[in-house]
Protein backbone atom coordinates (compact mmCIF):
# COMPACT_ATOMS: atom_id res chain seq x y z
CA UNK A 1 0.00 0.00 0.00
CA UNK A 2 1.10 3.74 -0.75
CA UNK A 3 0.61 7.17 0.59
CA UNK A 4 -1.67 8.71 -0.89
CA UNK A 5 -3.85 11.91 -0.69
CA UNK A 6 -6.57 10.29 0.11
CA UNK A 7 -5.28 8.68 3.66
CA UNK A 8 -5.12 11.54 6.54
CA UNK A 9 -8.67 10.83 7.66
CA UNK A 10 -10.52 7.69 8.56
CA UNK A 11 -13.62 10.05 7.43
CA UNK A 12 -11.99 10.73 3.69
CA UNK A 13 -12.87 8.56 1.09
CA UNK A 14 -10.71 7.60 -2.08
CA UNK A 15 -11.81 7.93 -5.34
CA UNK A 16 -12.18 4.28 -5.55
CA UNK A 17 -14.38 3.93 -2.16
CA UNK A 18 -11.78 3.21 -0.14
CA UNK A 19 -11.41 4.19 3.55
CA UNK A 20 -7.76 3.90 3.80
CA UNK A 21 -7.34 4.47 7.45
CA UNK A 22 -9.75 1.33 7.99
CA UNK A 23 -7.33 -0.53 5.42
CA UNK A 24 -4.38 0.76 7.74
CA UNK A 25 -5.47 -0.48 10.39
CA UNK A 26 -6.30 -4.01 9.23
CA UNK A 27 -2.50 -3.97 8.32
CA UNK A 28 -1.83 -3.63 12.21
CA UNK A 29 -3.89 -6.54 12.55
CA UNK A 30 -1.46 -8.43 10.06
CA UNK A 31 1.60 -7.48 11.70
CA UNK A 32 0.75 -8.83 15.08
CA UNK A 33 1.58 -12.31 15.88
CA UNK A 34 -0.27 -15.30 15.03
CA UNK A 35 -3.98 -16.30 16.34
CA UNK A 36 -6.01 -19.30 15.46
CA UNK A 37 -9.21 -20.67 16.06
CA UNK A 38 -11.18 -23.19 15.01
CA UNK A 39 -14.39 -24.99 16.30
CA UNK A 40 -16.72 -28.56 16.14
CA UNK A 41 -20.45 -28.37 17.14
CA UNK A 42 -19.16 -28.14 20.92
CA UNK A 43 -16.17 -26.69 21.49
CA UNK A 44 -14.49 -23.90 19.99
CA UNK A 45 -10.13 -23.68 20.52
CA UNK A 46 -8.23 -20.74 20.27
CA UNK A 47 -4.50 -20.70 19.94
CA UNK A 48 -1.86 -18.29 19.53
CA UNK A 49 2.12 -17.53 19.16
CA UNK A 50 3.65 -15.92 22.05
CA UNK A 51 6.00 -12.99 21.22
CA UNK A 52 7.95 -11.44 23.74
CA UNK A 53 10.20 -8.40 22.85
CA UNK A 54 13.52 -9.68 24.20
CA UNK A 55 14.41 -12.73 26.11
CA UNK A 56 14.51 -10.72 29.19
CA UNK A 57 10.57 -9.14 29.11
CA UNK A 58 7.46 -11.61 29.21
CA UNK A 59 5.07 -12.77 26.71
CA UNK A 60 2.29 -10.34 25.51
CA UNK A 61 -1.78 -11.99 26.93
CA UNK A 62 -3.16 -12.27 23.86
CA UNK A 63 -6.10 -14.88 24.76
CA UNK A 64 -9.21 -12.87 27.26
CA UNK A 65 -11.59 -14.86 29.11
CA UNK A 66 -14.77 -12.92 28.12
CA UNK A 67 -16.97 -14.83 30.46
CA UNK A 68 -17.38 -18.44 31.28
CA UNK A 69 -18.71 -18.93 27.68
CA UNK A 70 -16.97 -17.06 25.62
CA UNK A 71 -13.11 -16.26 25.41
CA UNK A 72 -11.09 -13.81 22.69
CA UNK A 73 -7.70 -14.15 21.22
CA UNK A 74 -6.40 -10.79 19.57
CA UNK A 75 -3.67 -9.91 16.78
CA UNK A 76 -2.65 -6.59 16.54
CA UNK A 77 -2.17 -4.01 18.53
CA UNK A 78 -2.98 -5.74 22.08
CA UNK A 79 -3.44 -2.61 24.18
CA UNK A 80 -6.52 -2.06 21.84
CA UNK A 81 -7.78 -5.71 22.32
CA UNK A 82 -7.43 -5.29 25.87
CA UNK A 83 -9.85 -2.45 26.32
CA UNK A 84 -12.47 -4.36 23.82
CA UNK A 85 -11.76 -7.12 25.94
CA UNK A 86 -12.98 -4.76 29.16
CA UNK A 87 -15.69 -3.26 27.16
CA UNK A 88 -16.99 -7.60 26.27
CA UNK A 89 -16.86 -8.53 29.77
CA UNK A 90 -18.90 -5.90 31.12
CA UNK A 91 -21.67 -6.61 28.68
CA UNK A 92 -21.79 -10.39 29.27
CA UNK A 93 -21.68 -9.29 33.47
CA UNK A 94 -24.90 -6.84 32.69
CA UNK A 95 -26.61 -8.80 30.49
CA UNK A 96 -26.49 -11.66 33.37
CA UNK A 97 -26.98 -9.35 36.16
CA UNK A 98 -30.05 -8.36 34.51
CA UNK A 99 -31.22 -11.59 33.06
CA UNK A 100 -29.35 -14.40 34.98
CA UNK A 101 -28.55 -15.82 31.74
CA UNK A 102 -25.23 -15.77 29.59
CA UNK A 103 -25.24 -13.53 26.87
CA UNK A 104 -25.33 -14.99 23.42
CA UNK A 105 -22.05 -14.76 21.60
CA UNK A 106 -23.79 -14.01 18.27
CA UNK A 107 -25.01 -10.97 19.88
CA UNK A 108 -22.23 -9.89 21.45
CA UNK A 109 -20.12 -9.92 18.42
CA UNK A 110 -22.69 -7.65 16.73
CA UNK A 111 -22.32 -5.23 19.57
CA UNK A 112 -18.35 -5.22 18.81
CA UNK A 113 -18.86 -4.79 15.61
CA UNK A 114 -21.06 -1.66 15.79
CA UNK A 115 -18.94 -0.26 18.30
CA UNK A 116 -15.49 -0.43 16.25
CA UNK A 117 -18.07 0.56 12.88
CA UNK A 118 -18.36 4.09 15.24
CA UNK A 119 -14.55 4.64 14.95
CA UNK A 120 -14.91 4.43 11.17
CA UNK A 121 -17.43 7.03 10.92
CA UNK A 122 -15.93 9.79 13.25
CA UNK A 123 -13.08 12.52 12.70
CA UNK A 124 -11.59 12.13 16.10
CA UNK A 125 -11.39 8.68 16.31
CA UNK A 126 -9.13 5.88 14.42
CA UNK A 127 -10.60 2.86 14.00
CA UNK A 128 -8.99 0.04 16.53
CA UNK A 129 -6.01 -1.45 15.29
CA UNK A 130 -6.91 -5.29 16.66
CA UNK A 131 -8.46 -8.97 15.31
CA UNK A 132 -10.06 -10.42 17.45
CA UNK A 133 -11.40 -14.57 17.50
CA UNK A 134 -14.20 -14.78 19.50
CA UNK A 135 -14.79 -18.17 20.50
CA UNK A 136 -17.88 -19.02 22.25
CA UNK A 137 -21.27 -20.88 23.06
CA UNK A 138 -24.52 -19.88 22.17
CA UNK A 139 -27.71 -22.01 22.44
CA UNK A 140 -27.77 -23.40 18.98
CA UNK A 141 -23.69 -24.46 19.93
CA UNK A 142 -20.08 -23.65 19.44
CA UNK A 143 -19.10 -20.66 17.23
CA UNK A 144 -16.27 -18.70 16.37
CA UNK A 145 -16.35 -15.50 14.94
CA UNK A 146 -13.87 -13.05 13.63
CA UNK A 147 -14.36 -9.08 13.98
CA UNK A 148 -12.39 -6.62 12.02
CA UNK A 149 -11.16 -2.92 12.87
CA UNK A 150 -13.46 -2.40 9.83
CA UNK A 151 -16.60 -3.11 11.93
CA UNK A 152 -17.27 -6.15 9.92
CA UNK A 153 -17.98 -9.46 11.48
CA UNK A 154 -17.88 -13.24 9.92
CA UNK A 155 -18.72 -16.52 11.04
CA UNK A 156 -15.86 -19.15 10.99
CA UNK A 157 -15.58 -23.01 11.07
CA UNK A 158 -11.39 -21.82 11.48
CA UNK A 159 -9.66 -18.97 10.97
CA UNK A 160 -6.28 -17.26 11.04
CA UNK A 161 -5.27 -14.10 11.90
CA UNK A 162 -1.96 -12.58 12.11
CA UNK A 163 1.71 -12.65 10.43
CA UNK A 164 2.01 -15.73 8.61
CA UNK A 165 -1.76 -16.58 8.99
CA UNK A 166 -1.96 -17.77 5.33
CA UNK A 167 -0.01 -20.56 6.31
CA UNK A 168 -2.14 -21.76 8.88
CA UNK A 169 -5.10 -21.21 6.75
CA UNK A 170 -3.66 -23.63 4.32
CA UNK A 171 -3.18 -26.12 6.54
CA UNK A 172 -6.84 -25.15 7.82
CA UNK A 173 -8.39 -25.13 4.65
CA UNK A 174 -7.56 -28.91 3.61
CA UNK A 175 -8.97 -30.21 6.71
CA UNK A 176 -12.09 -27.81 8.46
CA UNK A 177 -14.58 -30.56 6.15
CA UNK A 178 -13.99 -32.82 9.24
CA UNK A 179 -14.09 -30.04 12.43
CA UNK A 180 -17.60 -29.85 12.74
CA UNK A 181 -17.72 -33.62 14.19
CA UNK A 182 -14.40 -33.59 15.67
CA UNK A 183 -13.44 -34.56 19.30
CA UNK A 184 -12.48 -32.14 21.79
CA UNK A 185 -8.81 -33.87 21.58
CA UNK A 186 -8.31 -33.70 17.75
CA UNK A 187 -9.21 -30.08 17.73
CA UNK A 188 -6.99 -28.80 19.90
CA UNK A 189 -4.10 -30.99 18.02
CA UNK A 190 -5.39 -29.46 14.75
CA UNK A 191 -4.76 -26.22 16.32
CA UNK A 192 -1.39 -26.77 17.51
CA UNK A 193 -0.60 -28.40 13.97
CA UNK A 194 -2.29 -24.83 12.55
CA UNK A 195 0.08 -23.06 14.76
CA UNK A 196 2.87 -25.02 14.21
CA UNK A 197 2.54 -24.19 10.23
CA UNK A 198 3.45 -20.22 11.08
CA UNK A 199 6.49 -20.83 13.02
CA UNK A 200 7.69 -21.72 9.25
CA UNK A 201 10.33 -24.38 10.93
CA UNK A 202 10.94 -23.53 14.60
CA UNK A 203 10.50 -25.46 17.10
CA UNK A 204 7.06 -25.47 18.69
CA UNK A 205 7.02 -25.40 22.49
CA UNK A 206 4.88 -24.89 25.15
CA UNK A 207 6.46 -22.02 26.21
CA UNK A 208 5.71 -20.09 23.14
CA UNK A 209 2.25 -20.33 22.23
CA UNK A 210 -1.33 -20.36 24.23
CA UNK A 211 -4.10 -22.67 23.95
CA UNK A 212 -7.78 -21.88 25.12
CA UNK A 213 -10.42 -24.19 24.92
CA UNK A 214 -14.45 -23.60 25.46
CA UNK A 215 -17.08 -25.97 25.44
CA UNK A 216 -20.97 -27.64 25.70
CA UNK A 217 -20.49 -28.13 29.77
CA UNK A 218 -16.56 -26.72 29.97
CA UNK A 219 -15.85 -22.92 31.02
CA UNK A 220 -13.47 -21.12 28.83
CA UNK A 221 -10.34 -21.85 30.50
CA UNK A 222 -6.11 -21.66 29.26
CA UNK A 223 -4.36 -25.24 29.17
CA UNK A 224 -1.70 -25.16 31.72
CA UNK A 225 1.77 -25.46 30.02
CA UNK A 226 2.24 -28.65 31.25
CA UNK A 227 -1.13 -29.61 29.52
CA UNK A 228 0.25 -28.23 26.10
CA UNK A 229 3.32 -29.47 26.30
CA UNK A 230 2.25 -32.79 26.94
CA UNK A 231 0.40 -32.52 23.51
CA UNK A 232 2.84 -31.49 22.01
CA UNK A 233 5.04 -34.17 22.64
CA UNK A 234 2.24 -36.66 22.00
CA UNK A 235 1.94 -35.32 18.42
CA UNK A 236 6.01 -34.95 17.76
CA UNK A 237 6.06 -38.19 18.88
CA UNK A 238 3.29 -39.67 16.86
CA UNK A 239 4.32 -38.07 13.75
CA UNK A 240 3.14 -35.30 11.23
CA UNK A 241 0.10 -37.31 11.00
CA UNK A 242 -2.65 -36.90 14.16
CA UNK A 243 -2.84 -40.73 15.79
CA UNK A 244 -5.40 -41.87 18.15
CA UNK A 245 -4.59 -40.29 21.66
CA UNK A 246 -3.52 -43.25 24.20
CA UNK A 247 -2.72 -41.31 26.82
CA UNK A 248 -5.68 -41.25 29.03
CA UNK A 249 -6.45 -38.19 31.16
CA UNK A 250 -3.97 -35.78 29.95
CA UNK A 251 -7.49 -34.45 28.22
CA UNK A 252 -9.67 -34.08 30.89
CA UNK A 253 -11.51 -30.97 30.51
CA UNK A 254 -10.29 -29.64 33.79
CA UNK A 255 -7.62 -27.27 33.47
CA UNK A 256 -6.58 -27.67 36.93
CA UNK A 257 -5.82 -31.36 37.59
CA UNK A 258 -2.58 -32.21 35.69
CA UNK A 259 -1.86 -35.57 35.43
CA UNK A 260 0.84 -35.67 32.63
CA UNK A 261 4.15 -35.54 33.30
CA UNK A 262 6.36 -32.84 32.09
CA UNK A 263 8.49 -33.57 29.68
CA UNK A 264 11.77 -31.79 29.77
CA UNK A 265 11.55 -28.82 27.70
CA UNK A 266 14.34 -27.56 25.26
CA UNK A 267 13.44 -23.66 26.51
CA UNK A 268 13.15 -22.30 30.19
CA UNK A 269 9.64 -21.45 30.63
CA UNK A 270 8.78 -17.52 31.05
CA UNK A 271 6.91 -15.81 33.47
CA UNK A 272 3.35 -15.16 31.92
CA UNK B 1 -60.90 -11.59 35.96
CA UNK B 2 -61.34 -8.47 38.47
CA UNK B 3 -59.94 -5.18 38.39
CA UNK B 4 -59.96 -2.98 41.72
CA UNK B 5 -61.01 0.80 42.11
CA UNK B 6 -59.30 1.43 45.91
CA UNK B 7 -61.52 -1.42 47.86
CA UNK B 8 -64.13 -1.59 45.31
CA UNK B 9 -64.18 -4.53 42.60
CA UNK B 10 -64.92 -1.85 39.64
CA UNK B 11 -64.17 -3.74 36.56
CA UNK B 12 -65.27 -7.25 36.21
CA UNK B 13 -63.62 -8.00 32.52
CA UNK B 14 -59.91 -7.45 33.30
CA UNK B 15 -57.51 -9.44 31.77
CA UNK B 16 -55.04 -10.30 33.56
CA UNK B 17 -53.17 -13.21 31.71
CA UNK B 18 -50.83 -12.19 28.97
CA UNK B 19 -48.44 -13.98 26.73
CA UNK B 20 -45.00 -12.99 26.77
CA UNK B 21 -43.11 -13.61 23.51
CA UNK B 22 -42.75 -17.24 22.45
CA UNK B 23 -42.29 -18.82 25.90
CA UNK B 24 -43.79 -17.65 28.52
CA UNK B 25 -47.26 -15.98 30.07
CA UNK B 26 -47.44 -13.08 32.56
CA UNK B 27 -50.11 -13.06 35.33
CA UNK B 28 -50.63 -9.70 37.51
CA UNK B 29 -52.57 -8.55 40.42
CA UNK B 30 -52.68 -5.38 41.74
CA UNK B 31 -52.55 -1.89 40.61
CA UNK B 32 -53.75 -2.58 36.29
CA UNK B 33 -52.39 0.34 35.28
CA UNK B 34 -48.99 -0.19 36.53
CA UNK B 35 -49.82 -4.01 34.66
CA UNK B 36 -50.26 -2.02 31.48
CA UNK B 37 -47.28 -0.21 31.68
CA UNK B 38 -45.23 -3.19 32.57
CA UNK B 39 -46.83 -4.46 29.40
CA UNK B 40 -45.61 -1.75 27.55
CA UNK B 41 -42.10 -2.50 28.76
CA UNK B 42 -42.33 -6.00 28.32
CA UNK B 43 -43.55 -5.79 24.56
CA UNK B 44 -40.89 -3.63 23.70
CA UNK B 45 -37.97 -5.88 25.41
CA UNK B 46 -39.56 -8.36 23.62
CA UNK B 47 -39.32 -6.50 19.97
CA UNK B 48 -35.93 -5.58 20.76
CA UNK B 49 -34.97 -9.28 21.22
CA UNK B 50 -36.55 -9.79 18.06
CA UNK B 51 -34.56 -7.53 16.09
CA UNK B 52 -31.65 -9.19 16.76
CA UNK B 53 -33.00 -11.58 14.24
CA UNK B 54 -30.88 -14.19 15.41
CA UNK B 55 -32.22 -17.83 16.43
CA UNK B 56 -32.04 -16.55 20.14
CA UNK B 57 -34.89 -15.57 22.21
CA UNK B 58 -35.47 -14.66 25.50
CA UNK B 59 -37.17 -17.33 27.70
CA UNK B 60 -39.10 -17.13 30.74
CA UNK B 61 -36.45 -17.44 33.72
CA UNK B 62 -35.06 -13.71 31.52
CA UNK B 63 -38.07 -12.37 31.28
CA UNK B 64 -38.80 -13.02 35.12
CA UNK B 65 -35.62 -11.44 36.47
CA UNK B 66 -35.62 -8.42 34.07
CA UNK B 67 -39.26 -7.61 35.86
CA UNK B 68 -37.11 -8.32 39.23
CA UNK B 69 -34.62 -5.90 38.15
CA UNK B 70 -37.57 -3.74 37.33
CA UNK B 71 -39.39 -4.00 40.51
CA UNK B 72 -36.56 -3.59 42.54
CA UNK B 73 -35.21 -1.06 41.46
CA UNK B 74 -38.69 1.00 41.13
CA UNK B 75 -38.76 0.12 44.98
CA UNK B 76 -35.77 1.57 45.87
CA UNK B 77 -36.90 4.56 44.56
CA UNK B 78 -39.72 4.74 46.70
CA UNK B 79 -41.93 4.73 43.55
CA UNK B 80 -43.01 0.90 43.14
CA UNK B 81 -44.93 -0.72 40.29
CA UNK B 82 -47.87 -2.13 42.77
CA UNK B 83 -48.11 -5.37 41.39
CA UNK B 84 -47.39 -8.85 42.44
CA UNK B 85 -46.78 -10.81 39.03
CA UNK B 86 -46.72 -14.72 38.19
CA UNK B 87 -44.20 -15.42 35.52
CA UNK B 88 -44.52 -19.04 33.64
CA UNK B 89 -43.40 -20.66 30.62
CA UNK B 90 -41.42 -23.70 28.66
CA UNK B 91 -38.02 -23.24 26.90
CA UNK B 92 -36.55 -26.34 25.24
CA UNK B 93 -38.49 -28.68 27.35
CA UNK B 94 -37.11 -26.72 30.37
CA UNK B 95 -40.24 -25.81 32.33
CA UNK B 96 -40.12 -22.61 34.56
CA UNK B 97 -42.29 -20.63 36.91
CA UNK B 98 -41.59 -17.33 39.56
CA UNK B 99 -43.02 -14.96 40.92
CA UNK B 100 -42.16 -11.25 41.74
CA UNK B 101 -43.83 -8.80 44.27
CA UNK B 102 -43.29 -5.14 44.02
CA UNK B 103 -40.25 -4.81 46.17
CA UNK B 104 -38.27 -7.06 44.30
CA UNK B 105 -38.75 -10.27 46.39
CA UNK B 106 -38.73 -12.99 43.34
CA UNK B 107 -38.82 -16.67 43.52
CA UNK B 108 -39.16 -20.07 41.68
CA UNK B 109 -41.74 -22.76 42.68
CA UNK B 110 -43.66 -25.69 41.46
CA UNK B 111 -46.74 -23.61 42.57
CA UNK B 112 -46.95 -19.55 43.39
CA UNK B 113 -49.77 -17.20 44.30
CA UNK B 114 -49.88 -13.59 44.49
CA UNK B 115 -51.89 -12.10 47.85
CA UNK B 116 -54.13 -14.13 49.66
CA UNK B 117 -53.63 -17.27 46.91
CA UNK B 118 -50.36 -17.53 48.97
CA UNK B 119 -52.88 -18.16 52.03
CA UNK B 120 -55.66 -19.89 50.97
CA UNK B 121 -54.23 -21.68 47.82
CA UNK B 122 -50.73 -22.90 48.67
CA UNK B 123 -51.67 -24.99 51.27
CA UNK B 124 -53.99 -26.80 49.15
CA UNK B 125 -51.50 -27.12 46.22
CA UNK B 126 -48.46 -27.84 48.89
CA UNK B 127 -50.30 -31.03 49.49
CA UNK B 128 -51.76 -31.82 46.73
CA UNK B 129 -49.52 -30.40 43.49
CA UNK B 130 -47.10 -33.28 42.57
CA UNK B 131 -44.64 -33.62 39.36
CA UNK B 132 -46.66 -35.77 36.91
CA UNK B 133 -49.95 -34.23 37.55
CA UNK B 134 -51.97 -34.08 34.21
CA UNK B 135 -53.49 -30.59 32.38
CA UNK B 136 -56.52 -31.63 33.14
CA UNK B 137 -56.05 -32.79 36.93
CA UNK B 138 -53.85 -29.25 36.79
CA UNK B 139 -57.31 -27.56 35.80
CA UNK B 140 -59.25 -29.28 38.55
CA UNK B 141 -56.39 -28.29 41.12
CA UNK B 142 -56.10 -24.77 40.30
CA UNK B 143 -60.03 -24.52 39.79
CA UNK B 144 -60.50 -25.96 43.68
CA UNK B 145 -57.83 -22.82 44.66
CA UNK B 146 -60.13 -20.45 42.81
CA UNK B 147 -63.37 -21.73 44.21
CA UNK B 148 -61.62 -20.97 47.87
CA UNK B 149 -60.50 -17.79 47.20
CA UNK B 150 -63.88 -17.04 45.85
CA UNK B 151 -65.97 -18.29 48.66
CA UNK B 152 -63.59 -16.30 50.68
CA UNK B 153 -62.87 -13.14 48.62
CA UNK B 154 -66.14 -10.38 49.99
CA UNK B 155 -65.19 -8.60 46.48
CA UNK B 156 -64.32 -11.39 44.18
CA UNK B 157 -66.26 -11.76 41.00
CA UNK B 158 -67.18 -15.32 39.49
CA UNK B 159 -65.31 -14.94 36.47
CA UNK B 160 -61.74 -16.22 35.22
CA UNK B 161 -59.30 -17.38 32.74
CA UNK B 162 -56.95 -20.08 32.78
CA UNK B 163 -53.59 -20.31 30.40
CA UNK B 164 -51.32 -23.30 29.67
CA UNK B 165 -47.82 -22.88 28.13
CA UNK B 166 -46.23 -25.52 26.54
CA UNK B 167 -43.45 -26.22 24.35
CA UNK B 168 -45.39 -24.97 21.23
CA UNK B 169 -46.90 -21.83 22.42
CA UNK B 170 -49.47 -20.36 25.05
CA UNK B 171 -53.22 -20.41 25.04
CA UNK B 172 -55.74 -19.21 27.24
CA UNK B 173 -59.08 -19.53 27.45
CA UNK B 174 -61.85 -17.34 27.30
CA UNK B 175 -63.35 -16.04 30.22
CA UNK B 176 -65.55 -18.65 32.58
CA UNK B 177 -67.11 -19.49 35.80
CA UNK B 178 -66.88 -21.79 38.60
CA UNK B 179 -69.81 -23.79 40.03
CA UNK B 180 -70.61 -22.50 43.46
CA UNK B 181 -73.41 -23.38 46.09
CA UNK B 182 -74.72 -20.41 48.83
CA UNK B 183 -77.21 -22.42 50.15
CA UNK B 184 -75.40 -23.67 53.17
CA UNK B 185 -77.42 -23.26 56.02
CA UNK B 186 -74.24 -21.79 58.05
CA UNK B 187 -75.02 -19.02 54.99
CA UNK B 188 -78.79 -17.81 55.74
CA UNK B 189 -79.06 -14.96 58.25
CA UNK B 190 -75.05 -15.39 59.12
CA UNK B 191 -75.62 -12.84 61.75
CA UNK B 192 -78.57 -14.26 63.39
CA UNK B 193 -77.57 -14.41 67.44
CA UNK B 194 -74.13 -12.47 67.29
CA UNK B 195 -72.71 -9.71 69.29
CA UNK B 196 -75.06 -6.62 69.00
CA UNK B 197 -77.45 -7.85 65.92
CA UNK B 198 -81.07 -8.60 65.88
Amino acid sequence: MFRNQYDTDVTTWSPAGRLFQVEYAMEAVKQGSAAIGLRSKSHVVLACVNKANSELSSHQKKIFKVDDHVGVAIAGLTADGRVLSRYMRNECINYFYTYESQLPVGRLVVQLADKAQVCTQRSWKRPYGVGLLVGGLDESGAHLYYNCPSGNYFEYQAFAIGSRSQAAKTYLERKFVSFMASSRENLIKDALFALRETLQGEKLTSSACTIAVVGVGEAFHILDQETVQALINEFEIAGEEAAAPDQAGVDEPSAADDQAAPVDQSAAPMDM
Amino acid sequence: MGGSYGSTLRYKSVERLKPVGKHSLIGASGEISDFQEIMRYLDDLILSDNMWDDGNSLGPKEVHNYLTRVMYNRRNKFNPLWNSLVLGGVKNGQKYLGTVSMIGVHYEDNHVATGFGNHLARPLLRDEWRENLTFEEGVILLEKCMRVLLYRDRSAVNKLQIAKITEEGVTISPPYSLKTFWNFSAFENPTHGAEGSW
